[in-house]
C-alpha cells in the first residue's frame, strides 16, 4: 500500500486542531474545488484534498492513520501488526489496498465480524464518454477501462479494474447524462448494484455545431447566389440534399431542413439551420473585375441608406 | 462486461424521478429535498400530489448542489441558495453554448 501523507496535503502538522484542519481544507477547496476553480489541474489536486480531509476530520479514522506511522509519500509500506484488526480493516490483503479506499471502508472500532454482515450498495460509477457527433446520430459502443472500488469478501473496499462496453443510443446531446441502471459496482451482502452514469460529450465537427438537437451549419454564398437565388447541394449526416436558396437572400439568414438534426429519443428529430454568409472571391480577374464596376456603376442600391437618417434610439 | 439496454435512462425531462431516487443520487436527505421544495428551489412535476416525482434534468443540478454542500460543509440553508445559483448557471451556459452554434465561424 502506498502512503499519503495526509497532514502534508493539507498543509498542517500532524498535531493540528480539528478546527485548523478544518479552515486549511476549506482554504484550500475554493482554490481547487471543480466547480469553483479555474486551475485547470484543480480537480486531481481536490480529490487528494478531499481523500486527506475525508480522514482527518473523522476523530477515530485519524486515530487509525495516525497508528499507520509516519512514512515518505509514495512509500510502500504495511501498516503495524494487528492494526487491522483493532480498527476492523481486516488482517491482510494491504498490498493491493488503496488508502483512500481503505479508510472510506472503516466504520470505526468494534465494527468486526458484525460489519462485515452487513449490506452495503454498490458504488455509483460516473464517467464521461467523448462521441463524434457522427456517433451521437447513429448510436455507438463505447468501451470504457475504469479503476473503480468495489468490495471484497471482507466487505473492504478495493480498487479494481473493470472494462465496460455501453451503448449509447442514438440521439445524444452535448452534455446529456445517461444512467445505466444496475451497471456500478456490486452491492455487498444482498446490497443492491450501484449505477453506471455516462456523462456524454461531443467532439467538435468540421461543419456542424449542435444546439441540442438541432444543427447549424454556415452556408457560404456567392454574392450573385445570394441575389438570383439558387439550388445547392449541402451536407448532412445522413448524406447530402439539395437546398433552395430564395433569390434576395441576406446575410445572417437561417434556412431551416426540417428533421435534418440529430434524432430524438422521445419525439421527432432536431432541425438542420444553415446560416447563410455572403463572401467575396479574393482575387479578381479583369472581366470579374469590369463586370463589378459596371454592377457599382449601374446599381442604386445603397446598403447603409440608414445611416443617413444620423442614428439615434433603436 | 456488455450491458443490456432495457434500464438504460436520459437524464432528461422525459425521465423521472422519485423523492426517494433523488435522495439516493444526490447523496441529499429526504428532508433537504423538501425544504428545496419548499423555499420554492425545485419544483416537481406534480407538486399537488402526495408522492412527489421530479424532472430526469434536475438531477444533475440537484447532485452538484449536495456536492457542493458536502465539500464545502455548508450549512443546510445555504443549500436552497447554492441549488438556484447552479441552475441559473445551468441556464445561461445553455443558452452560451446554443448562441456559440448559432453564431458563424468567421465572426469567432
Amino acid at each position: 500500500m502506498k502512503y499519503k501523507d495526509y497532514y502534508e496535503v493539507l498543509g498542517v502538522s500532524r498535531d493540528a486542531s480539528a478546527e485548523d484542519i478544518k479552515k486549511s481544507y476549506r482554504k484550500l477547496a475554493h482554490k481547487y474545488h471543480p466547480d469553483v476553480s479555474k486551475d485547470p489541474g484543480g480537480e486531481e489536486k481536490f480529490k487528494d484534498i478531499a481523500e486527506a480531509y475525508a480522514t482527518l476530520k473523522d476523530v477515530e479514522k485519524r486515530a487509525a492513520y495516525d497508528q499507520l506511522g509516519k512514512h515518505q509519500p509514495g512509500e510502500n509500506f504495511q501498516p503495524p501488526p494487528e492494526w487491522g484488526a483493532h480498527f476492523g480493516a481486516g488482517q491482510s490483503g494491504f498490498d493491493e489496498a488503496d488508502l483512500a479506499d481503505l479508510f472510506a471502508g472503516l466504520a470505526g472500532r468494534g465494527r468486526g465480524a458484525q460489519g462485515q454482515r452487513m449490506s452495503m450498495p454498490g458504488e455509483d460509477y460516473e464517467v464521461s464518454a467523448r462521441i463524434s457527433l457522427s456517433d451521437a446520430f447513429h448510436g455507438t459502443q463505447v468501451d470504457l477501462n475504469l479503476s473503480v472500488p468495489e468490495y471484497d469478501e471482507h466487505g473492504r473496499l478495493h480498487r479494481v479494474a473493470r472494462k465496460f462496453a455501453a451503448r449509447i443510443p442514438k440521439g445524444a446531446t452535448d452534455g446529456q447524462r445517461l444512467r445505466l441502471r444496475g451497471k456500478g459496482g456490486r452491492g455487498f451482502n444482498g446490497g443492491p448494484d450501484g449505477d453506471l452514469y455516462l456523462h456524454i460529450a461531443l467532439l467538435p465537427h468540421s461543419l456542424f455545431r449542435p444546439d441540442g438537437h438541432d444543427l447549424y451549419l454556415d452556408l457560404p454564398l456567392a454574392p450573385w447566389e445570394a441575389a438570383l437565388g439558387a439550388t445547392l447541394e449541402v451536407p448532412t449526416l445522413s448524406g447530402s440534399v439539395h437546398l433552395k436558396v430564395p433569390a434576395g437572400t441576406l446575410a445572417g439568414k437561417r434556412l431551416r431542413l426540417a428533421k435534418r438534426g440529430l434524432p430524438h429519443p422521445h419525439g421527432e428529430p432536431g432541425d438542420l439551420f444553415a446560416i447563410v454568409q455572403i463572401v467575396v472571391p479574393q482575387d479578381l480577374s479583369e472581366r470579374e473585375r469590369k463586370l463589378y464596376e459596371e454592377l457599382a456603376a449601374g446599381s442604386k442600391f445603397d446598403p447603409r441608406s440608414h445611416f443617413k437618417n444620423g442614428g439615434g434610439s433603436a | 462486461m456488455n450491458t443490456d439496454h432495457d434500464d438504460d435512462v436520459w437524464m432528461n425531462d422525459q425521465a423521472c424521478v422519485t423523492l426517494e431516487e433523488l435522495a439516493a443520487l444526490s447523496g441529499l436527505s429526504a428532508s433537504a429535498l423538501r425544504e428545496l421544495v419548499e423555499y420554492g428551489a425545485l419544483i416537481p412535476v406534480n407538486p399537488q400530489e402526495v408522492r412527489w416525482t421530479f424532472s430526469g434534468h434536475c438531477v444533475v443540478a440537484v447532485q452538484r448542489a449536495g456536492r457542493l454542500c458536502n465539500d464545502f460543509d455548508l450549512d443546510p440553508s445555504a443549500l436552497a441558495l447554492t441549488f438556484s445559483l447552479l441552475e441559473r448557471i445551468q441556464v445561461l451556459e445553455d443558452r452560451l453554448r446554443g448562441m456559440r452554434a448559432q453564431t458563424p465561424r468567421c465572426f469567432d
